[in-house]
């Protein structure tokens, strides 16, 4: 991917815009290339120097910006200690150790050719290969001339985060699943092809004559290869039967068990007794088309779930624990309740616990999505994987592992996933009274024909449930739905359940929750206000700048991109408040001659009052009420003001507007101060809004437009939205939102970009069109041909031939959804250069 | 016409050998990932090689535009 932005310069690895001059540089390929961070420049000279440069040739996405504390100095030699050792690693027969990491930062398939060939690249590495899809990393290696540690350095070496992998429950029975619905399709899909060439002879054979002992011979193989095909591949299906006639409730399963049972057991007799027609072909195609259909359906389900589980990501590697006063280095997975833990700032906190010493503030953005930290002091509960801010913390353990509020909030988003109610029952109820009619009329025809003549009796019956073999209905939606999420997929966008795209057609009321969704959701520099004549605006900035550089708090990143020639020393935090520091000068600097004058001159930025009180003055109102105002000063005078403020996605107003075409309903409800909630509606036209509202709040909001009568499409991004999402008819969250919340929405949009709902619905709509005439066509071909079937008037063959063909027909129709690629695509496509995912939300 | 009486069995032993390779594939791991062989195969060819090469598809392009 180039540059986002062309005319700005970016950094080579992350492609973080860079403002002035490159504060770094590497040399890849022989040219000096930007860097935006030492961080960037180490992991980028770290890759040239191993000759896989050509790494930034093929990626077609961003590298993450490599988190410097972790790359650089994170040590791993915990890992290596005799009682983990056991754990993570297994032991071969030869010697060799066999290890498997999961590994976070990985965006395209070229970050598995560099993690490939850099680890196959070390002594001691005998094999190394990494899943894109899982993101894991299988190692085996000489334990004599490498350690794990070392190989975990190695990863991080050239910008990845290596983790100790344990396969959770979930993730066993996805990959358990996985494995077994290929082997089901393989068996379909062979013994599709097989039947298939000989059911031609047999074909050939009705129409020219053949002896019949080569024919029963040809069903007798047809039938030893349709076998596996009903009994292995098809279990599912006879499974679900069972489990709708159990729960006294059909969904299609039970004509599609139905379907292909009867239709084997029909053969077989034909096979044994030597008469009437055999339709295996038709069993094992029908059974194949479904079986891919659900396999894809299944792939886009498990793709949430399998990216290396979340709770893994958010939690720190190890942890500092404090026993009888001494320090000592753990793994994080060693942690146990009671255990007293010393947590540094900037470090993620490894377990729920209370604070027993010290006073700080946690970043909660992954648990509540508010990226603003909050104060916690000695007795406040602490969460796993929050994150530390700014002061050191004891913290008594009180929860670990899967006892964890994180853990029970995933394991909370996986019920409300499964309880969710499914609006789109309808095709189910009309195939269960279609089958109930059908097997009702397959039994008059039986009982009228036995009168008649009792010889045709069971073929014509047979024909009956054939021609009404609701295959071409059963494939008709199923299909069209897959095509649809597979093209959505390949643009970025993933579904998570078959219902959706149904459901999404019936949406008329599109509710925002939270200001973030239709805002970068970070802070960014707005205004800088000089105060007075002493300083310019740059300057106020490079010394805002060289301040915020000695703190971890969100505000602070958003100066991390300037490059200042100053440094700040003595800085102290005040958590809550703002920062204070004293101003040291290099020699070359503009700004010298003044400053010398002013040598230890203290600095303080941060929250008016926090400032007016050191100087002794009345409070200072900020010149806007709008947006975030920091307050600059010295010992003596305000020098400035400073704005912030969270700025609109670039497409969100192109969304609004298209939305608006669609005549949707537009509300935002906010948990943001009405200003900030008031101005962001404004600019983009949505006349509905509130502010300050609670998650209740939302929720009550949700049921009373619901009640009104309204189909309410959520778009969300933080995973304290889980009952607001879950309660909305459709949910959509972003993806630069917390992983755990992917898990909880119908649609994910992977590729960050608003205007995908655009898209979104534009496919919902098509596949909705799709939808209606495979079924009507499926519909019509079963009602005419049943009359006829009953007359005795059609073959079973005819009617297996027509069965093929109809359903061949709906797939072909579905497939139509992959190509058409609409104009609106294009032009949202091109309105919106892809976007780089924001770096630092999970940190 | 006889000879199907060999040559389908012969077939039906070929599909249980083809079922059986399958099979020990996907416990091998190598359908766990359907993604990233695809691309790998082609980033293993010198830089320079693929320079050239992107080059010419990127000038073909052109001509059939």
């Amino acid at each position: 991917m180039a540059d986002p932005i062309p005319s700005q310069l970016a950094c080579f690895h992350c492609g973080t815009p860079i403002s002035g001059t490159p504060p770094y540089s590497a040399e890849i390929d022989g040219e000096k290339q930007p860097m935006c961070c030492p961080g960037c420049q180490f992991v980028a000279e770290a890759i040239a120097g191993e000759g896989l440069a050509h790494y930034y040739q093929y990626r077609t996405q961003q590298a993450l910006k490599p988190d410097q504390k972790k790359s650089l100095v994170n040590d791993y030699t915990v890992y290596d200690r005799q009682a983990l050792q056991t754990q993570l690693v297994k032991q071969l027969a030869d010697g060799q150790y066999h290890v498997s990491l999961s590994i976070e930062g990985i965006t395209c398939a070229a970050c598995i050719w560099l993690l490939e060939k850099h680890l196959s690249q070390l002594q001691g590495v005998v094999q190394a290969s990494v899943n894109l899809t899982t993101h894991r990393a299988f190692i085996q290696y000489q334990p004599e001339q490498l350690k794990l540690s070392e190989i975990m350095q190695h990863i991080a070496y050239i910008g990845y985060l290596p983790h100790p992998f344990s396969m959770d429950k979930q993730q066993q029975l996805a990959q358990q699943e996985y494995r077994k619905s290929i082997r089901r399709l393989a068996i379909a899909g062979i013994g599709t092809m097989q039947v298939m060439m000989y059911a031609i002879a047999l074909y050939a054979g009705a129409l020219q004559g053949m002896e019949d002992s080569y024919r029963d011979f040809i069903r007798w193989v047809s039938f030893l290869l349709a076998t596996p095909v009903v009994f292995y591949a098809a279990q599912p299906f006879f499974k679900a039967a069972w489990r709708d006639v159990k729960a006294r409730h059909l969904s299609m399963d039970f004509p599609v068990a139905t379907a292909i049972g009867a239709a084997y057991t029909a053969s077989t007799w034909a096979m044994l007794t030597g008469t009437g027609e055999v339709y295996f072909d038709s069993v094992c195609m029908f059974t194949f088309f479904l079986l891919v259909s659900r396999f894809l359906e299944m792939r886009a389900r498990h793709h949430t779930t399998q990216h290396g589980s979340g709770l893994l990501k958010l939690l720190p590697d190890k942890a500092t624990r404090v026993d009888s006063g001494q320090e000592q280095t753990i793994a994080a997975i060693e942690v146990e309740k009671g255990y007293t833990l010393r947590i540094k700032p900037g470090e993620p906190i490894p377990a729920d616990g209370v604070i027993t010493q010290g006073r700080t503030t946690c970043n909660e953005v992954m648990l509540t999505g508010e990226y603003l930290p909050v104060t916690k002091q000695v007795n406040d509960t602490v969460l796993a994987g929050t994150l530390n801010v700014e002061h050191a913390i004891d913290i008594q353990v009180t929860a670990t592992g899967q006892t964890t509020r994180l853990a029970h909030i995933v394991s909370l988003l996986e019920q409300a996933q499964q309880q969710k109610p499914l609006i789109a029952q309808l095709a189910d109820r009309v195939a269960s009274h279609f089958v109930s009619a059908v097997i009702l009329i397959a039994i008059g025809v039986y009982s009228y024909w036995s009168q008649h003549t009792p010889d045709d009796a069971f073929w014509i019956t047979l024909a009956v449930l054939v021609v009404t073999c609701p295959c071409a209905l059963s494939l008709a939606t199923p299909t069209a739905l897959t095509a649809a999420t597979g093209k959505l997929y390949q643009q970025g966008i993933l579904i998570t359940g078959s219902r959706v795209l149904e459901s999404l057609t019936h949406v008329n009321h599109i509710v925002f929750d939270k200001t973030g969704t239709l805002t970068e959701g970070r802070l960014t520099l707005e205004q800088v206000i000089p105060t007075s004549k002493t300083l310019s605006a740059d300057a106020i900035l490079d010394y805002v700048a060289a301040l915020e550089a000695h703190s971890e708090h969100p505000i602070a990143k958003t100066f991390a991109e300037r490059t200042t020639p100053i440094r700040a020393q003595n800085v102290t935090n005040h958590p809550g408040y703002g920062i204070e520091g004293s101003i040291a000068y290099p020699l070359t600097n503009m700004h010298s001659k003044r400053i010398e004058s002013q040598a230890e001159q203290r600095y303080r930025v941060g929250k008016p009052a926090f400032i007016c009180s050191w100087l002794n003055i009345p409070l200072l109102e900020p010149p806007e009420p709008t947006g975030q105002w920091l307050l600059f000063a010295s010992r003596k005078e305000v020098l400035g003001w400073i704005k912030l403020a969270d700025t609109l996605r670039p497409d969100s107003a192109h969304t609004i507007s298209g939305l608006h075409q669609q005549n949707m309903q537009l509300s935002l409800l906010s948990g943001d101060q009405s200003l900030v909630v008031k101005r962001v509606a404004e600019s983009l036209s949505i006349s509905s809004w509130q502010a300050n509202m609670t998650p209740e709040d939302k929720l009550a909001q949700l049921k009373t437009l619901q009640k009104q009568g309204e189909n309410v499409l959520m778009v969300g991004d933080g995973i304290n939205d889980v009952p607001v999402l879950a309660a909305a008819n459709v949910s959509a969250s972003l993806g630069c939102g917390s992983d755990l919340a992917k898990n909880t929405s119908d649609i994910v949009l992977l590729n960050n970009q608003l205007s995908s709902l655009l898209t979104v619905f534009d496919t919902a709509k098509q596949t909705r069109n799709t939808i209606r005439a495979n079924l009507i066509w499926a519909l019509s071909y079963n009602i005419v041909a049943l009359p006829l079937a009953a007359c005795g008037i059609i073959q079973p063959w005819m009617a297996a031939i027509g069965m093929a063909s109809s359903s061949l027909l709906v797939v072909a129709n579905a497939l139509r959804l992959t190509r058409t690629t609409s104009s609106l695509n294009v032009s949202t496509a091109q309105a919106q250069p892809s976007q780089i995912p924001p770096l630092e939300t999970v940190p | 016409m006889d000879i199907i009486y060999l040559l389908m069995p012969l077939a039906l032993i070929f599909v249980a050998v083809a079922v059986w390779a399958f099979f020990w594939a996907v416990d091998d791991g190598q359908y766990d990932d359907l993604e990233s062989p695809s691309h790998s195969i082609l980033f293993d060819q010198e830089p320079s090689a693929q320079k050239t090469t992107t080059s010419i598809s990127t000038s073909e392009n052109k001509a059939n535009d």
